[in-house]
């Protein structure tokens, strides 16, 4: 399917490039998501910890624990497939449907390799990283909420925090942000690539690679909690 | 040269392409012409591999076209330029970008010396000053002049033209035509045309296939045309009175013509 680059330094550039779109491009809606949905997470949680028996601490590990296991990477990469996924499925079903891929092709240019090998490894490379500023930003959203609530001090959040902290949610999240993040770059572009017709068919594969990408982020979700945890 | 020879495709057991052979000539305008869903494009995407042909060969002067793996494809490729029926410039670059993008993948050149070249073929389509304009600030001519432009600035050997005239008014129709006729000489490329346009019929077809039902129907020049007596070729080219009014003329003036010697 992909062979050697016709040429490093334009497929570095075509890398950078997406890289820049997936990645920096995304970073307004990533944080504005995690601060809400961390602030959320806290309200909901302080509402159902009624029991004086259970300390306050708890909340911020409770919070921090469902943001850094599932909010983060599965919230954020199911919204990143929308985003993401219906831009990668239009920009290269376009390209089909125009001749761009064709005109590519007759260069002598091995299209899969140019056009979608840089957005997986820059969805692989950016995701990841996002999903990491998702959680820091999930646990401080969680903190201010709590403390402008008057739910939970910000020593006590703090506190919570640092305890019976376990390592390796981190790593559980980051093995699923890497998957979703295949995922969510791999689904569009083969229906983008493969796309037919004219613009209504863009339209409707851009719409179908949304849906499966969820799907499968759901599935994978499920799969890997099931081997890993 | 180009040679292609038994060439059959059918699609969803359509059949599309039925035993056609033929030879493009270097140095000459080659047509192909007939109606709609005869099989022009898709003859042409089977001579430049986006369709594999079901049966026949294909050989570039000599070079076996359909025996030849990817990497072998990918280095002939090179040598091939394409103009298509939407011009397919890359939305997000500008008309310098998309007539560089070529040179930036094939050559270790300067930038200079790209900008250079870059401008020499920009103003051989009559298009300087025009660099840093983006494909939706150009009109259809111009598009299609950008990707004449982007199609010749490696210096191919065959050139591929998908109905060049498409959507433009008779007087863009016949600077394209014209372009393309002149670059054909000017670099002594082996170009072939898929046409529907009766003025490029007779202004520049040098070598003109005529294609009925995905099988040769009749191939000659544009002189040849207009005293052919194939029933389904002069249908189709003189279909409307204007035509056939003008061939009746042409074929009196020859007639005196012959008269006089």
């Amino acid at each position: 399917m992909f062979s050697k680059p016709e040429n490093g330094r334009l497929y570095w550039k075509e890398f950078m490039h997406q890289c820049s779109e997936i990645g920096i491009n995304s970073l307004g809606i990533v944080s504005i998501i995690s601060v809400f949905m961390g602030a959320v997470s806290t309200l909901q949680t302080a509402y159902q910890l009624v029991s004086p028996l259970i300390p306050d601490t708890s909340i911020a590990q409770i919070v921090r624990d469902t943001v850094i296991l599932e909010f983060a990477p599965t919230l954020v990469c199911i919204v990143l497939a929308g985003v993401i996924g219906s831009k990668i499925a239009s920009e290269l079903g376009n390209m089909r449907v125009s001749e761009q891929i064709d005109a590519l092709e007759i260069m002598g240019i091995n299209t899969k390799t140019f056009l979608i090998l840089p957005k997986i490894l820059a969805a692989i490379i950016t995701i990841p990283m996002l999903v990491v500023l998702s959680m820091v930003l999930g646990i401080y959203g969680g903190r201010f909420a709590g403390s402008s609530a008057g739910i939970i001090s910000k020593e006590t959040f703090d506190k919570g925090l640092a305890g019976h902290f376990t390592p390796y949610n981190v790593t559980f999240a980051l093995i699923k942000a890497y998957t979703f993040a295949f995922l969510i770059s791999s689904i569009p572009a083969y229906f983008g690539y493969y796309v037919k017709g004219g613009s209504l068919e863009i339209g409707r594969s851009s719409t179908k690679s949304v849906v499966i990408s969820c799907i499968m982020i759901l599935l994978a979700d499920y799969i890997l909690a099931a081997l890993l945890l | 040269m180009i040679e292609f020879k038994n060439i059959s495709k059918k699609f969803l057991g359509k059949v599309v392409l039925e035993d056609v052979s033929h030879i493009m000539e270097t140095g000459k305008t080659n047509l192909i012409i007939g109606s709609s869903g005869s099989g022009k494009t898709v003859l042409q995407k089977c001579l430049v591999g986006l369709n594999e042909p079901d049966l026949g060969e294909i050989a570039y002067d000599g070079r076996n076209f359909t025996e030849m793996n990817e990497e072998e494809r990918k280095l002939l490729r090179q040598q091939i330029g394409m103009l298509f029926q939407g011009s397919a410039l890359f939305d997000s670059m500008n008309v310098e970008d998309n007539v560089k993008f070529p040179l930036d993948m094939f050559t270790k050149d300067s930038l200079s010396s790209k900008l250079k070249r870059v401008n020499e073929v920009l103003e051989r389509v009559n298009l300087t000053g025009t660099n840093k304009k983006f494909p939706s600030e150009l009109s259809g001519g111009m598009k299609k002049r950008v990707g004449i432009a982007r199609a010749i600035v490696l210096n191919p050997k065959y050139l591929f033209c998908d109905e060049p005239n498409s959507g433009l008014d008779p007087q863009t129709s016949m600077l394209i035509d014209k372009l393309i006729h002149d670059i054909t000489k000017e670099y002594n490329m082996t170009t072939m045309v898929n046409t529907h346009d009766m003025n490029s019929v007779m202004e520049i077809g040098d070598n003109i296939l005529y294609l009925k039902d995905g099988k040769k129907e009749w191939c000659g020049n544009s002189e040849e045309i207009i005293f052919s007596k194939n029933i389904a070729l002069n249908e189709f080219i003189f279909a409307s009175k204007f035509l056939k009014d003008a061939k009746q003329m042409r074929m009196m003036g020859a007639n005196k013509d012959h008269k006089a010697e």
